[in-house]
């Protein structure tokens, strides 16, 4: 027998369990070329503020040995601009969409999901916790239950969409942030965002980054996504969206029986985008040869 | 655009860690105008996630040509390649060079590998023209046999006077342009070091000339999805926007191009 790939977080119907995570797959048309999109159990965009942003100077990016270190800097053209630009293109594929935002203030968040929330084509929003607090002197809302708690139900109260908060690894306890975001009212959780990190050009000796910091992603943090990820998932109700350098079926099994229900690739998009389609098919093998009828047995075999 | 695996047909090392690489790549190959790029997932190199970007040296029917210096870890170990290797290329990207009309004089300025585009360039214009190449010595001047091969004319500067002129590539040019730049209508095709590129850029501007610069930006994605790889630039309105060098360039008019202070 065919194994059910389909799932269902918060009422998103998604033909398979794979998504790609938020930045690593633009908003759509950039790998239409290359991707039948509609392959995608979902796709979730990268970014979106309430104004357009331009984001940090150049280099943004900095590869390292298992992954690379990122401080792109959230650019993106703004809920007007992505409405305008991207929504309608989106609206062609039989593709739920997860738009993924941020903001600099709690109100910036709430604003952002009040706009987008008005717009026809929008399946669900992930709310990006890990940005820096502007009230606070910077401190990411990621990083303290009381911020991560103000952002998302500052969210929760304008819009009826599902939301997503995104967590940040950069905390002590993955645990008592997802029971947080649960709480509030979220519908799924999503972990994890890239790990604070940084390079330094030894010719040159000073940061390699225009930004100094950054966020590292890639193979290296597989093995730390799985265990939040199994932390995360052991003491919510709410369905895991699972990310973190995941490459191959393998890596994205691991995150299954770890607790999540879809995995995002992220990464990887960047060396093979037709990893998507390889992982959705060696989902379906381990399936075969595990006679497990759907993805739920994944986990529940763990 | 496309991802091919292709096979390696011949790799020659041509001196001073410059090699030149001919692969088979039916699908590329068939539609790569010049100005374009590949993404190239260089083997067996360890613990590497991203592809490296190169430009299009040549296209031979079924075959693709790359020019390439070995400048760091993905470059040397690309050295190792053996002709009948597999590897994977994504392309052709970016944009691709304007094409000159016949009335006008095209000026081609290289600075080390940045020669392979514009010998592609080159080949394909409906006119002849005139290539200023420049590097640190010698073994930097490169593809001048291509450019002799389309009856192009050839300045040659060197930064340590090993042949041609002694200093940067600008002033063979620039001697040039105080002779014949208002005889003929100029346009600048090119591709080099950033340096290079802003003096050339900005004295087109200032003279009024039509040029167009080939930039190179550190790649993520290479098709437009990481924002890795921006360039900020006037758009028609001249308001200053910011522009994806894997997607909306390389390739970029001169004027349009909002240099960062120093
Ligand atoms: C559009 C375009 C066309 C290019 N065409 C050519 C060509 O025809 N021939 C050629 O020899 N080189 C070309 N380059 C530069 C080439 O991509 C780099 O030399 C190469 O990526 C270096 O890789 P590495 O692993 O050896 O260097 P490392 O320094 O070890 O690389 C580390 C990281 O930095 C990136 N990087 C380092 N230098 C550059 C650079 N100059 N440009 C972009 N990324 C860089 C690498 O891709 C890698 O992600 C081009 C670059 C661009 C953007
Ligand atoms: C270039 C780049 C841009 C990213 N942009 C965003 C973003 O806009 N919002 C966000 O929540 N996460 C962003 N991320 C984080 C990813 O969505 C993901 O959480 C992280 O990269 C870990 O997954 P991976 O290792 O599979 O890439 C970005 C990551 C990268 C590499
Ligand atoms: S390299 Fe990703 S947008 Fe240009």
């Amino acid at each position: 027998m065919k194994p059910d790939l389909s799932i269902d977080i918060a009422g998103i119907k998604m033909k398979n369990p794979i998504t790609v995570a938020s930045g690593t797959f633009g908003y759509g048309p950039e790998y239409a070329d290359l991707v039948d999109l509609n392959e995608l159990g979902a796709i979730t965009v990268k970014g979106i503020s309430r104004e357009p942003w331009d984001g940090n100077s150049l280099p943004r990016i900095a590869e390292v040995f298992g992954g690379m270190v990122n401080a792109i800097g959230l650019q993106n053209p703004g809920v007007e601009g992505f409405c305008e630009k991207y929504l309608p293109f989106l609206r062609n594929y039989d593709l739920p969409v997860i738009v993924n935002i941020w903001g600099k203030t709690v109100v910036d968040y709430a604003e952002t999901a009040r706009m987008l929330s008005d717009h026809e084509g929008i399946d669900a929003l992930e709310v990006n916790i890990s940005c820096p607090n502007i009230k606070e002197g910077g401190i990411s809302f990621g990083t303290v239950p009381e911020s991560s708690a103000e952002v998302i139900s500052a969210v929760r109260k304008v819009t009826k969409l599902p939301i997503i908060p995104k967590l940040s690894p950069n905390v002590s306890d993955i645990k008592v942030f997802a029971k947080v975001a649960e709480e509030e009212g979220a519908d799924a959780i999503s972990l994890i965002n890239t790990i604070p990190a940084m390079v330094i050009d030894i010719d040159k000796r000073r940061p390699f980054l225009a930004n100094v910091t950054g966020g590292l992603s890639g193979p290296a943090i597989h093995p730390v996504a799985v265990k939040m990820v199994w932390e995360a998932a052991s003491v919510v109700d709410i369905p895991v969206i699972a990310m973190g350098g995941a490459v191959d079926a393998k890596t994205v099994i691991e995150f299954l029986l770890a607790g999540a229900t879809a995995v995002a690739l992220g990464t990887i998009n960047f060396r093979n985008p037709l990893t998507i389609t390889e992982v959705v098919k060696g989902i379906e093998n381990y399936m075969v040869k595990n006679d497990f009828e759907s993805v739920d047995q994944i986990k529940m075999n763990f | 655009m496309d991802i091919e695996k292709v096979i390696v047909e011949e790799h020659e090392y041509v001196g001073n860690d410059y090699s030149v690489l001919k692969f088979k790549a039916p699908i590329v190959a068939g539609v790569a105008s010049p100005g374009q790029f590949i993404h190239l997932l260089i083997p067996r190199l360890e613990g590497s996630i991203l592809r490296r970007p190169f430009s299009i040296y040549k296209v031979e029917g079924e075959f693709i040509y790359i020019l390439y210096k070995a400048v760091g870890r993905g470059t040397k170990v690309l050295m190792e390649v053996r002709v009948g290797d597999k590897l994977s290329v994504m392309g052709p990207l970016g944009n691709d060079f304007p094409v000159c009309n016949e009335d006008e004089f095209p000026v081609f300025i290289a600075g080390g590998f940045g020669v392979a585009p514009l010998s592609f360039l080159a080949k394909t214009l409906p006119v002849k023209g005139h290539l200023f190449v420049g590097g640190a010595s010698n073994c930097d001047i490169l593809c001048i046999d291509d450019f002799e091969a389309v009856d192009c004319k050839i300045s040659i500067a060197t930064v340590d006077g090993s042949v041609g002129e002694q200093g940067f590539v600008t002033k063979p040019f620039m001697t040039w342009y105080k002779e014949f730049g208002k005889k003929c209508k100029p346009v600048i095709y090119s591709c080099g070091p950033d340096a290079m590129l802003r003096a050339v850029g900005e004295f087109a501007v200032a003279n009024d000339i039509k040029c167009y610069l080939s930039l190179d930006k550190h790649m993520g994605c290479g098709i437009g999805a990481c924002l890795a790889c921006v360039q900020k630039v006037y758009d028609a309105e001249g308001t200053i926007v910011q522009k994806r060098v894997c997607k909306d360039g390389p390739i970029f008019s001169a004027e349009s191009i909002v240099w960062e202070e120093e």
